[in-house]
């Protein structure tokens, strides 16, 4: 046998293991969910067939529609204002704080990242309710004279979920930043470009495929949360994640459960190649 | 501009522990509910917490699914790695995106499909169900993180060891891995925090045994309590310590 026929043989053998694991606990299972998603409920039996009724029904039921539509709504206002309120956040860390507290800086700034997940939304509760700390405040100060509404609403998720990824988004987007090599903005500002002029033609470009990445990850982790809405959006309205989860829960409905998510990962494929151009999830 | 900057970065850690401070102090709270006026400072709600059995039992089953998933991804995304930088082979670009893939899929859709293929197969909800969609989340990760650390300079030095005769699991074991021990260490640690965060994959995988973030779950649908507070901070500063331990240790080092 050859020195390369052998290497070859070694290296199926070592990617073998993480392909078959892929393939069996992530290929397959979506594949049988997509065979679910046509199936179709008999009472409470699961009848197995090829029946679009649950995309036609998803698409046509204002509550279906609504969910989706919220969902989208709510994505896209939290990717944008989280993008815009990391990037300087990001910035001032690179470029302002002095070299020496810039990784401490960074770790502050996420250090809230690690609490649970489940416990972080919870504390935004105790926080915006209406005996919370921010109406508490407000009422003491006399700028109100009744407690806001703000938990059980959609701001409330959107406060919460922005929170999480200004974050995420302050990590990704500061380690672009540090990356440039100082001589781009110095050789702009030789040419003539003032402060602004840097930032829009020469900064921001370059770190696009960074934003755009992290923008990216914000939208597939947001759009498929169901523990944010859940706890912080009270049941006013409905994401499609929480319309999944009831699908399992009070009428065990698989398969439209299972529609559904293939339209969130539908979804999510689209904003994957509208965003292709500049996405390097390798080197997130 | 400047005392913008400076101001404007006040106001953002302002933002960012704002929830993290209200849940600390009040899970000090001496009375009924974790919200404003605070009435004193009493350590009850931690005993309450740290003597809850059922709690306890979630805490272990978390640790457990947390470091025994995040060791296999991380073993299965090393060997992957190795093979996909070292050996040439055909469809390299597509297995390397198959690999990624799970990343961009969100985990209500992983888990989703794991249950059906369970509950098909007739396996029931478990620990080790739960284990197995963990390994799916973070072997993207782990491999990704190899992948990227294989340079060249790990390279001649396996080679080095091949020549004087090392078996392939020996330059696996004895060169490759402890050269990519920052790595390594960085994406077992990193797996092991998603893991033991997980929410909705043990949600959906679990039924009797479950971990910490579904008890907590569970501890949310009876309302507000100062308990949950204790839990919470508490977490919070094992993830804190497990953060700056990692920072001052492995990250240090790998700069």
């Amino acid at each position: 046998m050859t020195l390369a026929a052998k290497d070859r043989r070694l290296g199926w053998g070592l990617v073998a293991p993480a392909l078959i694991w892929t393939a069996a606990f992530f290929i397959l299972p979506f594949l049988a969910m997509l065979a679910l998603s046509f199936a179709h409920m008999e009472g409470r039996e699961v009848v197995q067939g090829f029946d679009p009724g649950n995309y036609i029904r998803i698409f046509t039921d204002p509550t279906m529609l609504g969910a989706l539509w919220n969902s989208l709504e709510i994505t896209l206002v939290v990717t944008v204002i989280s993008v815009v309120l990391a990037y300087p956040l990001a910035a001032i860390i690179a470029f302002r704080v002095p070299a020496r507290w810039q990784r401490l800086a960074l770790l502050l700034a996420v250090l809230p990242f690690w609490t649970s997940y489940v416990v972080r939304s919870y504390s935004w509760l105790l926080v915006l309710g209406q005996n919370g700390v921010v109406n508490k405040a407000l009422l003491w100060l006399g700028v109100i004279a009744e407690p806001l509404e703000i938990a059980s609403t959609r701001a409330a998720t959107v406060i919460g979920f922005v929170h999480f990824f200004v974050m995420l988004l302050t990590l990704t987007i500061y380690a672009n930043l540090i990356q440039l090599s100082p001589n781009y903005a110095r050789a702009a500002q030789d040419l003539g470009a003032n402060r602004w002029q840097t930032f829009a033609h020469v900064i921001l470009p370059l770190t696009l495929p960074g934003v755009v990445t992290g923008a990216f990850l914000t939208f597939v982790l947001c759009i498929g949360d169901y523990i944010t809405p859940q706890i912080l959006g009270g049941n006013t309205e409905l994401t499609l994640p929480q319309l999944i989860m009831l699908q399992l829960g009070r009428s065990g409905n698989f398969p439209l459960a299972s529609a559904l998510s293939v339209v969130l990962m539908a979804v999510v494929t689209l904003a994957y190649f509208a965003s292709s151009r500049w996405l390097r999830l390798d080197r997130v | 501009m400047r005392v913008l900057s400076w101001l404007y970065l006040a106001v953002a850690y302002a933002f960012v522990f704002l929830p993290v401070v209200v849940l600390v102090v009040f899970s000090f709270q001496d009375g009924r509910l974790p919200v404003p006026p605070f009435k004193g400072v009493t350590l009850d709600w931690y005993a309450k917490v740290l003597g809850d059995e059922d709690l306890m039992a979630a805490l272990l089953n978390s640790l457990l699914v947390a470091v025994v998933s995040s060791l296999v991804a991380l073993i299965l995304g090393f060997l992957a790695a190795h093979a996909l930088a070292r050996v040439r082979l055909p469809g390299s670009v597509l297995m390397r995106g198959v690999l990624i893939a799970p990343m961009t899929v969100s985990y209500l859709i992983i888990a989703l499909g794991l249950l059906t293929v369970f509950n098909q197969m007739g396996i029931r909800p478990s620990l080790w169900a739960t284990g197995i969609g963990h390994v799916v989340i973070n072997l993207p990760l782990c491999f990704a993180i190899c992948y990227a650390a294989m340079g060249d300079h790990q390279k001649n030095a396996e080679r080095a060891a091949r020549d004087l005769g090392a078996a392939e699991w020996q330059v696996l074991a004895l060169v490759s891995a402890p050269m990519l021990a920052a790595p390594l260490a960085a994406a077992f640690f990193l797996s092991v925090t998603f893991s033991w965060d997980e929410f909705i994959i043990a949600f959906l995988l679990t039924r009797f045994d479950v971990t910490l973030p579904v008890e907590i779950w569970s501890m949310l649908k009876s309302g507000l309590s100062p308990a949950t507070n204790a839990v919470g901070s508490l977490v919070f500063l094992v993830s804190v310590t497990l953060v700056i331990l990692l920072e001052l240790t492995i990250f240090r080092r790998a700069k």
